[in-house]
């Protein structure tokens, strides 16, 4: 047996290892590609729950000291309130324990589990949220209807649905059934500097007439009428769904969720985009706004660059809590809320004078999804922890400790302490009525979502002109309605 | 000692054998298998659907675009960083002033060697931090505010960098200003290799092309480059696989991770997308399979080419 090569001319020490270098240069970035979709294990096809029998005392059938494993967002609404439901289980349940934990990363630590051992319950939430419509298209989650149907941790003779806003259920419904719960309630609008506003004596629009009448005066004071994140373009989406169906009525609502032929070519959307297109065209809107994250425009707008911008009800919580180091999302100077200034929410303005939904519409919401997993070890804990989220004690402590209202009724009630921002929430929902704005298509396709923000970007850019934008939407609808991997929800 | 060979052999290479079939290989072959499943990835329900994920690649525009945008890098990455690094390690090696007694780089090389290789001990986030305040698209923009103030930028209209897509010579804008910050980010690198690999020629052959006449020129295209041929060919390779990847710079650099309106998608945005927010692992599986048969193509074909016998000295 030969030691060395029969021929030492075409192998030499250092032609091997140059080879050898070579090889796994080429080998090692190229297989990358292949790794990055692998399964995440074997099959366990474990039947989920293993509960007990149910009792009125232990409506969802929890098994007597079990464990139940909760995996919460770690965003704005911070790591303190689930600390009050844990202890409300664990004290009705002894013997059984409550781990809770807290990440940011949901998607990237959630599907790798997914296929064989995800958590009981999950708040499934953030930038890095799991599309809901695409768990459910694949019997990755659980009917929610037992603890919609159980009895409410403070009395017995109330359904949790009952204790619920109006639209709650809805919100979660996904295929005609509630596979989540969203938990937090709030309301869509446009924000201004009240006190600014007083001090120059201008009035905040009621229409776009109003509104364009304004912001030439505005543009006199050196100040730009509009802001937007445009990095995120579904922050425009909002105030622009919003005017669309303020303006077609619920019909052309449900016409753009329920994904019909021609949705996005009537008129109401045409006047709409137009009035959009206006407002970019002549120069209202902040120079540059086409590239801000949602923070640097918020920041822009609170340094008092420009006079309005769209935003959410979370605006004020979101911009006094303290930066996260290092995200490049962040304001170079940093999240600062100038004193005196008064932060103040209207609902979007009219579109004409004959708009189909009065001045006042506008959307709430219930967002920020909680899910139980089909394969979680225990189901029934996963939902009776959500069960004590929907208690008194649970959502008065979330409210309090977040300044958010919850979906728990009155919910809004128990937020305490002044400040123009609250003040002007409730005002706006109250000012709601019967008049809600109901935009399902977002949570429904996660092709949507994603693909609707590249025109709404390119039209506030001034690339895209109203009718281009208007083709482009309604090619991503039929795309979206040809294919046969999507399953279709509707609303009536 | 002859008779336990390859037992003993063995024994060693159990282990990272082992490790290596479990951590590499079998994550590729099941991503190969899935390639031809429609599984969605929250679930383990998948059907065999055949060659059907492969044949949607070829009629899905958002993946062409990203493979054209993939070539672009490919051809213009790998000649702007090693022209770059190649000219920055001639002048810190041999670009010094002639007509003194040796061979020398130009004055300061060495602190402007640690300035070049500078970006390459950052982390990527930190370079993205870096330079979306650079090219932050409104007045606060530290090149919009500059530009501004000296009248060179409108006011009204300031630069969008990383969020323009209107064409450059064809390409959309947004993905010549990657270029520029990953250019910036390895060229720093490519410059220390190719210094090595300068140093490591032995200076009597310049001082010989010297007595000759030769000029810094000359002694450049006839003497450096060509014993530096096997770097540059491994730097070849190596870039190229940096431009069929992109994915962290479009990621962290670009509005909609892939925008605006899709004009900086690359192979990786495409393949996440499908696979964590559509929940079509299957079909981003086949994505990742096409990608990696172009790689290993593409790998082989440069190597190949680049080929020649190598001066001992």
């Amino acid at each position: 047996m030969s030691v060395t090569p029969d021929s030492t001319s075409d192998l030499s020490r250092r032609t091997v290892l140059r080879r050898a270098a070579a090889a796994g240069l080429l080998a090692t970035p190229a297989v990358g590609f292949l790794s990055a979709c692998a399964t995440g294990g074997g099959d366990d096809d474990g039947d989920t729950g293993g509960g007990a029998t149910t009792t009125n005392e232990n409506p969802l059938g929890l098994a007597a000291n079990s464990a139940v494993e909760v995996v919460v967002f770690n965003g704005g609404f911070g790591d303190k309130y689930p600390a009050a439901s844990e202890a409300l289980v664990e004290q009705k349940h002894a013997g059984s324990t409550v781990d809770v934990k807290f990440t940011q990363k949901i998607k990237t630590e959630m599907q790798p589990r997914f296929t064989a051992t995800p958590p009981d319950l999950i708040n499934n939430a953030g930038a890095d949220m799991m599309g809901n419509d695409v768990l459910v298209n694949q019997g990755a989650l659980l009917d929610l209807t037992p603890l919609l149907d159980a009895p409410s941790w403070d009395d017995p003779a109330v359904k949790v649905r009952d204790t619920l806003a109006a639209g709650t259920v809805d919100a979660g419904t996904l295929n005609g059934k509630p596979y989540a719960l969203n938990y937090v309630y709030g309301v869509f609008g446009v924000w201004y500097n009240a006190k600014l506003f007083s001090e120059k004596g201008w009035t905040p629009p009621k229409t776009f007439d109003d509104f364009f009448t304004l912001a030439d005066t505005i543009n006199g004071a050196g100040i730009k009428p509009w802001v937007h994140a445009g990095k995120y373009p579904y922050y425009m989406g909002w105030p622009l769904m919003d005017w669309i169906q303020k303006l077609g009525g619920p019909e052309q609502g449900k016409a753009i969720d329920n994904l019909e032929d021609g949705a996005w070519k009537t008129d109401a959307v045409k006047q709409v985009v137009t009035r959009i297109e206006e407002m970019v065209t002549k120069g209202y809107v902040l120079p540059g706004s086409e590239g801000l994250s949602h923070l640097q425009s918020q920041q822009a707008f609170l340094d008092g660059k420009a006079a309005f911008i769209p935003v959410g009800t979370w605006f004020e919580s979101e911009m006094s809590s303290p930066p996260t180091p290092g995200d490049d999302r962040e304001p170079a100077g940093g999240r600062k809320i100038p004193p005196g200034f008064e932060l103040t929410m209207l609902p979007v303005w009219d579109v004409t004078g004959s708009d189909k939904m009065p001045y006042g519409a506008a959307r709430t919401y219930a967002a920020e999804s909680w899910i139980v997993p089909t394969k979680a070890k225990n189901a029934p804990g996963g939902m009776e922890f959500l069960r004590a989220m929907l208690s008194k004690a649970g959502a008065a402590k979330f409210s309090e400790l977040t300044k958010a209202p919850t979906v728990v009724k009155g919910g809004a009630d128990s937020v305490t302490g002044a400040g123009t921002a609250l003040t002007s929430i409730n005002n706006v929902i109250k000012g709601v009525g019967d008049n809600t704005i109901i935009v399902r298509i977002n949570d429904w396709y996660a092709a949507f979502y994603e693909g609707h923000q590249g025109p709404i970007g390119e039209l506030m850019a001034g690339r895209m002109k109203a009718d281009k934008f208007m083709d482009e939407m309604q090619k991503l609808a039929d795309k979206i309605k040809k294919d046969p991997k999507v399953e279709k929800q509707t609303r009536t | 000692m002859r008779h336990g060979k390859y037992p003993f052999i063995a024994g060693f290479l159990v282990l990272p054998l082992a490790l290596y079939v479990i951590f590499l290989i079998s994550p590729y072959v099941q991503t190969i298998m899935n390639s031809f499943t429609n599984w969605g990835g929250f679930s383990n329900q998948a059907e065999f659907v055949g060659l059907e994920n492969y044949k949607q690649l070829l009629q899905d525009d958002t993946f062409l675009k990203a493979v054209l945008h993939n070539a672009f890098f490919l051809l213009a990455l790998p000649v702007i960083t090693i022209l770059l690094a190649l000219f920055f390690a001639f002048l810190l090696n041999v670009g010094g002033r002639g007509g003194r007694a040796g061979v020398r780089g130009v004055f300061g090389s060495s602190i402007y060697k640690v300035v070049f290789f500078f970006p390459q001990v950052l982390s990527v986030a930190i370079i993205a931090v870096l330079w979306q305040e650079l090219y932050r698209t409104d007045a606060s923009g530290l090149i919009n505010r500059i530009g501004i103030a000296i009248g060179f930028i409108d006011e009204n209209k300031p630069w969008q960098f990383t969020n323009d897509p209107t064409p450059f010579l064809g390409v959309p804008s947004v993905l010549w200003w990657l270029l520029l910050v990953v250019v910036w980010a390895s060229v720093g690198f490519y410059m220390v290799l190719f210094s090595a690999a300068m140093q490591s020629i032995p200076r009597d052959i310049y001082e010989a092309a010297m007595l000759d006449g030769a000029t810094r020129i000359h002694t450049f295209f006839r003497v450096t480059l060509p014993l530096l041929r096997d770097s540059v060919s491994v730097a070849w390779v190596y870039i190229g696989f940096l431009a069929l990847d992109m994915y962290v710079w479009v990621f962290v650099l670009t509005p909609q991770q892939g925008g605006p309106n899709h004009s900086s998608e690359v192979f990786g945005t495409v393949m996440l997308r499908e696979a964590f927010n559509y929940g079509q692992f299957g079909y981003a599986c086949a994505m990742g399979v096409a990608m990696a048969a172009f790689a290993l193509v593409l790998g082989a074909l440069q190597l190949s080419v680049g080929r020649r016998e190598r001066i001992e000295y």
